[in-house]
């Protein structure tokens, strides 16, 4: 039992309630006390008031008209509904006139305020089993005679004690009320995070298929389990494409390191003379070199994918991007005998990497000089243009190649996806890959269209307003 | 030249250490940062070559620390990380030059070479001249034997960079580096085309070439009369 008070006692929302109630009682006890005490106050701050001036007026008629007319005039008084207290007694207390039949003892032997209420019996009603309380002053006359003037302060107490009722009332009832919120709300909740944290577990055992509980209220808590299922959907695919990714490496790596070993092995076996062995050596190394390359865009991309810590994106002039880069390929374009065309819209300005989106494009010319040779019918033609377009700047590469079936577009993307027509070309099958996690760093994507003849692909960008 | 290698990887040490020694260097080498540090301070370097990630002091660490009381030894930093913006935090913190893991030797051979000459500074030089070839920087006038040569601006600060090491083999990365501020490796032959039209500028009229390519490495720039 105790266990289990111990284990309820560590969820949070169990804690939290036991603690606002807490604080929220002793505030409500404090503001009942307080209130009510002042109120008890005033009324009898009230009372004193009233018994002073009713002492004032007796004092007025003793000394105009003498003792007589004072007991005439309080017992006249006495006799007046919601009267106030009036006791006449001689020396030894016993009550010679007024409306009190019975009085506390000790009363009548003071002299002056009596604050503390004392108890007191009235004339009128009878069979009153009701406790009468009362303030009262009391005089001493100089024969001896006592003379007490009071208040009835059951009226103050009645209110008080009805006011204590009710908040005490309305506390136990919030009390109750917390607790049903808490039964129904909070221990809905904590199951609910207990589900979430049981398919956790699941997931942590290995199960990738599972995801966290949705119940379609749309709460914070769908909200968030929407969120981490997404969380897990793109982590799913991320590790889906490592693993395809790890595959291709093995496969495709070995081919250019077989070469190598065999290379190697051939002039080690064979009575190679020096100029052979030199030869031999030359093409290791620029085999290793590819392989170093392709190395280094694997690490290229996947640092690209992994988010925009890798490079800092600053506003940059992607027209003058597009100058710098078209002039770098120029020459080279004219020397493979390809039309090459630049059109460009100056000032355009996006949120980028310059380094990074001059490799996308360079990767994207790259590209159209080793496929786009359109033949004798559509000749040799590149065009690069920038232009915006709605929101967004557009990177555009066009040839009059073969173009790539639209079935492939997709496919293309990925990493050592070289198309079967191009698997006879040099190349690593990463620079389209290189190129879509560029666009998508810089939160734009990579379109490919048939040019009609040859390829279209371009680079969507967010325009960045000047 | 001096040469002092820090780096924990004994295989990677081991194959600089003699490579660099094949290639007429003096190299030495030290494991961890707080040794390289030591030595670096110790004896006077040519041009040290940092490895970033270092047991006992890290080397971009290595190179900040050194950088407070030396100024010149020219540093050249290796490292795997290759990410777009590590090249900036390595050469902020102090290094002059940046390669990325896995790397030829023949560019590394090269750059270290041109580290250690580029301690003389003459950036603020605007003539420059090798052989018979002249360039004003300011008068953006380029000449082969008293004849004007009409270069395009990128060919003239391809030109430029040429001359300045001259006898020296730039890389084609170097050249991307250096003149197009690029700091990745286009799929294609881009800087040949424009080494080969400046070639046909420079050289076209003269019986003897000055610019020569390198199998396998890149260019050099010689006076052909052996100056």
């Amino acid at each position: 039992m105790f266990e289990r008070v111990k284990s309820i006692w560590r969820v949070t929302a169990v804690r939290l309630s036991v603690a606002y109630t807490l604080a929220f009682g002793l505030m409500a006890i404090f503001l009942v006390l307080y209130m009510t005490g002042g109120a008890v106050d005033y009324l009898r701050q009230q009372y004193q008031e009233t018994i002073n001036e009713e002492v004032a007026s007796l004092e007025k008629i003793y000394r105009e008209r003498g003792l007589n007319s004072v007991i005439r005039t309080m017992e006249a008084r006495a006799t007046a509904p919601g009267a106030n207290l009036y006791v006449i007694s001689d020396p030894n207390g016993q009550i010679l006139a007024g409306n009190v039949r019975t009085i506390e003892t000790g009363v009548l032997r003071s002299e002056g305020w009596v604050l503390h209420p004392f108890e007191y019996q009235p004339f009128q009603v009878e069979n009153d089993e009701r406790n009468h309380r009362a303030v009262a002053r009391a005089f001493i006359l100089p024969n001896g005679m006592r003379i007490l003037i009071g208040r009835d302060i059951g009226e103050p107490e009645r209110f008080r004690d009805v006011v204590r009722r009710a908040l005490t009332l309305s506390m136990l009832m919030m009390l109750a009320v917390g607790f049903l919120i808490w039964f129904f709300v909070g221990r809905r909740a904590l199951k609910r995070i207990d589900s979430v944290s049981r398919s956790t577990e699941r997931i942590l055992a290995g199960d990738r298929s599972e995801r966290l509980p949705v119940m379609g209220s749309n709460d914070e808590f769908d909200r968030l389990s929407r969120r981490m299922n997404a969380m897990l959907d793109r982590i799913t695919v991320l590790d889906s494409g490592l693993k395809s990714v790890s595959d291709s490496i093995a496969h495709d790596l070995k081919t250019p390191l077989t070469r190598i070993r065999n290379k190697a092995d051939g002039v080690l076996r064979a009575d190679a003379d020096d100029t052979e062995q030199v030869v031999a050596l030359g093409e290791i190394i620029e085999e290793a070199d590819q392989l170093i390359k392709v190395f280094n865009a694997l690490l290229m991309i996947s640092r690209v994918e992994a988010g925009s810590q890798v490079a800092e994106l600053t506003p940059i002039d992607i027209s003058a991007l597009i100058a710098d880069i078209a002039e770098l390929y120029e020459p080279l374009a004219e020397e493979e005998g390809f039309a090459f065309t630049v059109k460009t819209e100056p000032d355009l300005m996006v949120q980028g990497n310059r380094e990074l989106l001059s490799q996308a494009v360079s990767n994207l010319i790259d590209n159209a000089l080793k496929y786009a040779d359109g033949g004798e019918h559509n000749g040799k033609q590149i065009e690069l243009r920038l232009y915006r377009e709605k929101g967004s700047i557009v990177v555009a590469v066009s040839d009059k190649g073969p173009g790539i079936p639209p079935q492939d577009y997709e496919r293309a993307k990925e990493r050592f996806s070289r198309l079967d027509e191009s698997r006879t070309k040099p190349g690593s099958g990463l620079g389209l890959a290189l190129v879509d996690a560029i666009a998508k760093l810089h939160s734009g994507q990579l379109e490919m269209s048939d040019a009609q003849p040859g390829l279209l692909v371009r680079i969507l960008l967010p325009a960045l307003e000047k | 030249m001096k040469i002092l290698v820090v780096e924990d990887d004994s295989d990677a040490a081991a194959y600089l250490l003699r490579a660099l020694k094949e290639a007429g260097h003096n190299p030495d080498h030290a494991g961890d940062g707080e040794t390289g540090l030591e030595m670096a301070r110790a004896a006077n370097y040519d041009v040290l070559i940092v490895d970033r990630m270092l047991p006992k002091r890290d080397g971009l660490s290595l190179i900040s620390e050194l950088r407070s009381q030396d100024e010149e030894t020219p540093v050249l930093i290796l490292s795997a990380l290759g990410q777009v913006d590590d090249r900036v935090k390595g050469l902020r913190s102090g290094g002059d030059d940046y390669l990325t893991k896995p790397y030829a030797f023949s560019e590394l051979l090269a750059r270290i070479e041109i580290l250690a000459r580029r301690r003389k500074p003459d950036e603020t030089e605007h003539h420059l001249q090798v052989g018979e070839l002249e360039l004003d920087r300011l008068s953006r006038e380029v000449k082969r034997a008293g004849k004007k040569i009409l270069l395009q601006p990128r060919e003239f600060r391809l030109l430029e960079f040429l001359m300045r090491n001259a006898g020296k083999v730039v890389t084609r990365t170097m050249l991307l580096e250096e003149v197009w501020d690029y700091h990745f490796d286009p799929q294609t032959n881009v800087i040949d085309v424009h080494i080969s039209r400046l070639r046909g500028k420079i050289d076209r009229d003269f019986d003897q070439p000055m610019l020569e390519t390198v199998r396998g490495a890149g260019y050099i720039l010689r006076d052909p009369s052996g100056g």
